[in-house]
């Protein structure tokens, strides 16, 4: 017999269903609810008392209303009504209607509790029930305050019935995550882990969720749950398919059941107990060895029931990460389901393997599935799957595939679903830098991206390649030529002529020497796009066409037409107008001098953590609604909006200490919250866990030097490969004494004997930035360590030291810094420096700080050198000779012959001696091919005066052309610092 | 946990909805509309599973689902949930619901809708799973309707 037999439902109600059905059009429809509505309202406000049956009726009516999708804004008095009747139907129906049509009413919800309280009292378990039910529905706070610690008593009192037991222990969830605060721990708790134990497996069913909610909140007080759910899951695991009777699922026993206590254990890391562990891992074998076994069923629901704890299993090994064994166990058999017929198997196998992906363990064996995961890209049919191999293929990326796996994203983004198309764009843009051997691929990588799917490349991609090029000069030209070319295509997206404004703006000149990219010919270039731009764009054309002022003097009464023209200058957007106005006036009056001043190229971007990261964070994220308002309020960052771009870079290449808008390029994003979900968690994980071994295993092993020696592969592990870029990896070294420093370290002194400010230094946890500043024999440099990773550095702590005879050479004094960075932030250091006499050594710069309990010993050389205290001397020719002469004997010469290794571009050989410190004298020389500069070192002991002439021949060959360098100074030690250091320029 | 329980045909008429989050009443009905715009336009024989529609959280949740003749029944779950689990307890309401209403149809669910939420809150309470097993839950559906029947009769 059916349990519900069809003829028992209310005449009246089957009536008004049938007629709602019977309507032919939605305004039938209403109408018809309406008139119900209205004779529903009379039959309750009428005088006639009704008798339960009519008010169970209507109740019934409202609700089949309010499913239709039609408000309901009376009929609770009703329903509370009906709670209190003793007749089971009634109270049955009252607590459905105030379970789907919640009212926070607090009178209502006052004589909601009343009848509940009478409920759990009646000993009547149905009824018991039914209040519990209403409790777990509603779950407010009233209810948790009235119920949160009678709950708890139910759910432990020996003599409770097993079906009240079950909807107590989930009832008592339900407050619990409503209202922490107002379930006590108490006495209750340890009997509560015990429910694990219990006879009924529906209870345990129901405990489980219960414990599983406490355990992850307040794993110490919970632990004790560990060893009770492996004996249960042993149990369940080695049991007959018979041997579960009614909780056995298509012959597999208890297989929701088994999955849930596998969670439960994803709460925990591995049992230090031997013998559980032993329990345990043999659990998790026999799950293994289940699924090679011929099925007992050719029904689905079997082999689903059996992967669910398949899948469940895997998790856990992958959360332990520690039996290599399994491990490896794990990813052969999810490298099955790749290719396995049911869909849903590829999918999860997809998901689970993104995963695995990021244990030390299995990502080498993750990655020897790479052309299956790219297959499934180009072949499955359905968006989901497809979507998961996206997301497998981006886990599974390191150094030695990423050219494959980016190349591969590309070319699929050309047919990708809209739906994915962005968070695709962020994650190739992720994969681009964070791989990036050569930059020119980078640059090439995000421009395709802009020509393939440029809708879809957000603010934050284009700002990041910007970010790049500006902080990384060896691809400068690279990328001026490339953008360049991309903007000669007749139809562009408009991120790519933002792009190409702004690179050209800064960088044009390096391809200027080519007559096919002469100064005029970019301007006209980027002038035919101006009028299809939208405003931002063009204001930041605009922007550029100020800088092409600077760089290109001769392009300058062209521009200025342009500027002149009422299109610009009478323009109807504000913004344009006033960047017009002010550009022509600046242009005018200026002279050379400050206009080069104001104009200067963009200063290094101070590195934080990319913006684009924190974009796919977000979007993955919990918010991923916000996304756009914030988008929003980012706009107009860079050169766009509100704060105008030319301003901006003023303002940031002029600036001695960080100003905010140093930040422009979007920066401005905060640390990462920490992740909260699972999806973020692992995506942290992914991108950070480049520091190796240390940084993943640093919560497992309290020591890096310990875990360098756990990693499998060492010399193959990122560790020692400094994933960062060639040019940085922290030593990871366990010794407390000062690193030794950095190979490349002279190289990074190098770079800084020309200019005062940028990044000194870098790798994938911590960027050093310098701003420098110079007068007399006194210097102030201020040192900026900005954590780049999510986590915070402890025991923070850096020393400055003058090695050997540099003692007495230079004073140095430095502030300590505080000893905590919090990730994402920034701190700052003072040093000031005193010249004593002349030096040749650099002070050494030590910084020291745990990473996830890893020490990281850095040792670099301070760019300090003896060209830092030129005054520049300015002095006509006959002067120039005379002391020239005067400096004639050999010890006071030093000379160097040498291959120029950079192009010989008057301007770029103009700014590096300007930034040497030095006077440029012209017209001095009378070759006018060569260069000429005067200045005077200013020491405490004594001035030294130095005069220096570059010597090219410009019309060598490229490859051929050579330098011939001279520097003559009272003191031979001098002349020969000035003339090493300044050999390394050219 | 599971945020939400949907049954709706092939044209999207709801036949039960169940939340177990606190939304307001019109946002429930565009949660229906957006999960049906999800589900409904996916071929047979794809995955079960996809993520959840903006207004239900996003990619957080994942919609999975059942096809059976003219009903879509959806679960969404929050990632704590076993996707290949919920799929089993899909299948255990419509066993069970065969069972109670012999050879459930489409036009059981409208007319017992209050009989359908009462089988579904034998198996979830608050988004957690009360019990798995059919019989068990029969059991009480029974218990429930002699219940009925008796009072029927005074």
């Amino acid at each position: 017999m059916p349990a519900v037999s069809k003829g028992d439902g209310m005449r009246g109600l089957a009536v008004f269903i049938s007629d709602i059905r019977n309507c032919k059009s939605k305004e039938a429809e209403i109408k018809r609810i309406n008139k119900e509505l209205a004779n529903i309202r009379s039959k309750f406000k009428g005088d006639k008392a009704l008798d339960g049956y009519s008010k169970k009726k209507y109740v019934c009516k409202l609700l089949f209303i309010f499913l239709l999708g039609h408000d309901i804004d009376f009929g609770h008095m009703e329903a509370v009504n009906l709670l209190s009747s003793n007749k089971y139907t009634e109270k049955q129906i009252g607590y459905l209607f105030i379970s789907v049509l919640v009212n926070s009413n607090s009178e209502l919800i006052r004589l909601i509790n009343n009848a509940i309280k009478n409920d759990l009292s009646s000993r009547n378990p149905t009824f018991m029930c039914l209040a519990l039910h209403c409790i777990a529905n509603v779950g407010s706070r009233e209810m948790a305050e009235a119920f949160a610690g009678e709950i708890p008593r139910i759910l432990v009192a020996g003599d409770t019935m097993d079906s009240v037991k079950q909807s107590a222990a989930l009832c008592l969830l339900r407050l619990y995550k409503a209202s922490p605060d107002l379930v006590l721990m108490g006495e209750w708790t340890s009997r509560v882990v015990h429910l694990l134990n219990d006879q009924h497996m529906g209870v345990v069913t129901a405990a489980i969720s219960l414990i599983t909610c406490l355990s992850s909140k307040n794993p110490d007080e919970f632990k004790t749950c560990v060893s009770l759910a492996v004996s249960r899951l042993s149990r369940i695991v080695s049991s007959a398919s018979t041997d579960l009777q009614d909780y056995t699922y298509y012959f597999v026993p208890a297989p929701w059941l088994s999955c849930k206590l596998l969670r439960l254990l994803q709460c925990y890391p591995p049992p230090e107990d031997g013998a559980v562990k032993g329990r345990l891992v043999e659990c998790l074998e026999t799950i293994l060895n289940k699924a090679q076994e011929p099925p007992k069923s050719k029904k689905v629901q079997h082999s689903n029931a059996k992967n669910a704890i398949l899948f469940e299993a895997i998790s856990l090994i992958i959360h332990y990460d520690s039996e290599p064994n399994l491990l490896v166990r794990a990813c052969n058999q999810l490298g099955q389901f790749l290719q396995h017929r049911e869909t849903n198997l590829r999918y999860l196998a997809l998901e689970s393997m993104c995963t695995l992906a990021s244990s030390e363990f299995s990502h080498e064996a993750v990655k020897t599935h790479i052309e299956t995961v790219i297959n499934a890209l180009k072949t499955e049919r359905d968006v989901s799957v497809r979507q998961r191999a996206a997301d497998l293929l981006y886990a599974m990326c390191d150094r030695s595939n990423a050219k494959q796996i980016v190349a591969e994203m590309l070319s699929y983004l050309e047919t990708a679903d809209y739906s994915i198309r962005e968070e695709m764009v962020l994650k190739v843009a992720i994969l681009a830098e964070k791989y990036a051997v050569d930059y020119s691929w980078y640059v090439d990588t995000i421009l395709n991206l802009i020509r393939i799917a440029g809708d879809y490349v957000s603010e934050e991609v284009w700002y990041r390649v910007i970010q790049i090029v500006i902080n990384r000069d060896d691809v400068q030209g690279y990328a001026a030529k490339t953008v360049f070319e991309a903007l000669q295509a007749p139809a562009c997206h408009e991120n790519m002529v933002k792009v190409g404004g702004y690179i050209l703006g800064e960088f044009g000149n390096l391809i200027a020497g080519d007559p096919r990219s002469s100064p005029l010919v970019q301007f006209n270039l980027l002038h035919s796009k101006f009028h299809l731009c939208s405003v931002p764009t063009r204001a930041l054309l605009l922007s550029a066409y100020i800088k092409f002022i600077n760089l290109f003097p001769e392009t300058k009464a062209t521009i200025q037409e342009v500027l002149r023209s009422d299109s610009q200058i009478r323009n109807s957007d504000v913004e344009l107008q006033q960047r017009a106005v002010e550009y022509l006036k600046l242009s005018s009056i200026a002279s050379t001098d400050v206009l080069a001043t104001v104009l200067e190229e963009m200063p290094p971007f101070p590195e934080r953590e990319s913006s684009i990261l924190a974009k796919l964070k977000k979007k993955k994220g919990p918010g991923a609604v916000t996304v756009e308002l914030e988008d929003g309020k980012e706009r107009g960052e860079l050169n766009g909006g509100g704060d105008r771009g030319g301003d901006a870079a003023i303002a940031a290449s002029n600036a001695s200490t960080p100003s905010p808008s140093a930040d422009l390029l979007g920066l401005r994003s905060t640390a990462p919250v920490s992740g909260t979900t699972p999806s973020a968690g692992s995506l942290l994980v992914d991108v950070f866990s480049e520091a190796g071994p240390s940084a993943t295993s640093a919560g497992v092993n309290d020591d890096g030097f310990l875990s360098a020696l756990h990693a499998p592969e060492a010399s193959d592990s990122p560790l020692v490969e400094g994933p960062g870029d060639s040019d940085s990896a922290p030593p990871t070294v366990a010794s407390e004494d000062p690193a030794p420093p950095l190979p490349e370290s002279d190289e990074l002194l190098n770079k800084f004997v020309c200019k005062n400010n940028g990044v000194l230094f870098e790798n994938q946890l911590l960027q050093i930035g310098i701003k420098s500043e110079y007068r007399q024999n006194l210097g102030r440099m201020y040192l900026f360590y900005g954590n780049k990773t999510s986590v915070q550095f402890v025991s923070f702590n850096t020393t400055v030291s003058c090695p050997g005879e540099l003692q007495s050479q230079l004073n140095v004094q430095t502030k300590t810094v505080e000893p905590l960075v919090e990730g994402g932030a920034q701190v700052q250091q003072v040093i000031n420096i005193e010249c004593l006499t002349d030096f040749i050594d650099a002070p050494l710069l030590n910084i020291k700080f745990r990473y996830g309990g890893a020490l990281q010993n850095i040792s670099l050389k301070l760019p300090v050198t003896i060209n830092k205290f030129f005054q520049p001397t300015e002095m006509a020719a006959a002067d120039f000779f005379q002391r020239w002469k005067q400096l004639s004997q050999p010890q006071q010469e030093a000379q160097k012959i040498f291959k120029a290794s950079h192009g010989m571009d008057t301007e770029v050989l103009k700014a590096k001696l300007l930034g040497l410190g030095t006077a440029l004298l012209e017209n001095v020389d009378p070759n006018p091919e060569n260069y000429v500069c005067a200045g005077v070192i200013q020491t405490k002991a004594q001035q030294v005066g130095c005069l220096l002439r570059l010597e090219p021949n410009a019309q060598a060959q490229p490859g051929e052309q050579m330098y011939r360098l001279t520097l003559r100074s009272s003191k031979d030690t001098v002349s020969q610092r000035v003339c090493d250091l300044l050999a390394e320029q050219f | 946990m599971i945020k939400a329980i949907l049954i709706f045909n092939n044209h999207g008429k709801p036949r039960l909805s169940k939340f177990y989050e606190h939304y307001s009443e019109d946002t429930e009905q565009q949660i229906i509309r957006e999960t049906f715009h999800l589900v409904s336009k996916r071929d047979e024989n794809v995955c079960n599973f996809l993520e959840g529609g903006m207004l239900i959280g996003g990619s957080e949740n994942k919609l999975i689902y059942r096809h059976y003749a003219t009903l879509y029944f959806v679960f969404c779950v929050d990632s704590s949930e076993s996707e290949l689990g919920i799929l089993d307890l899909i299948q255990v309401f419509v066993e069970t619901l065969d069972k109670c209403f012999e050879n459930v149809c489409e036009l059981d669910l409208i007319f017992h809708v209050d009989k359908v939420h009462n089988i579904l809150a034998e198996m979830v309470m608050g988004g957690m799973v009360l019990e798995t097993n059919m019989n068990e839950i029969i059991t009480q559906v029974d218990a429930q309707n002699k219940m009925e029947k008796s009072e029927v009769r005074l």
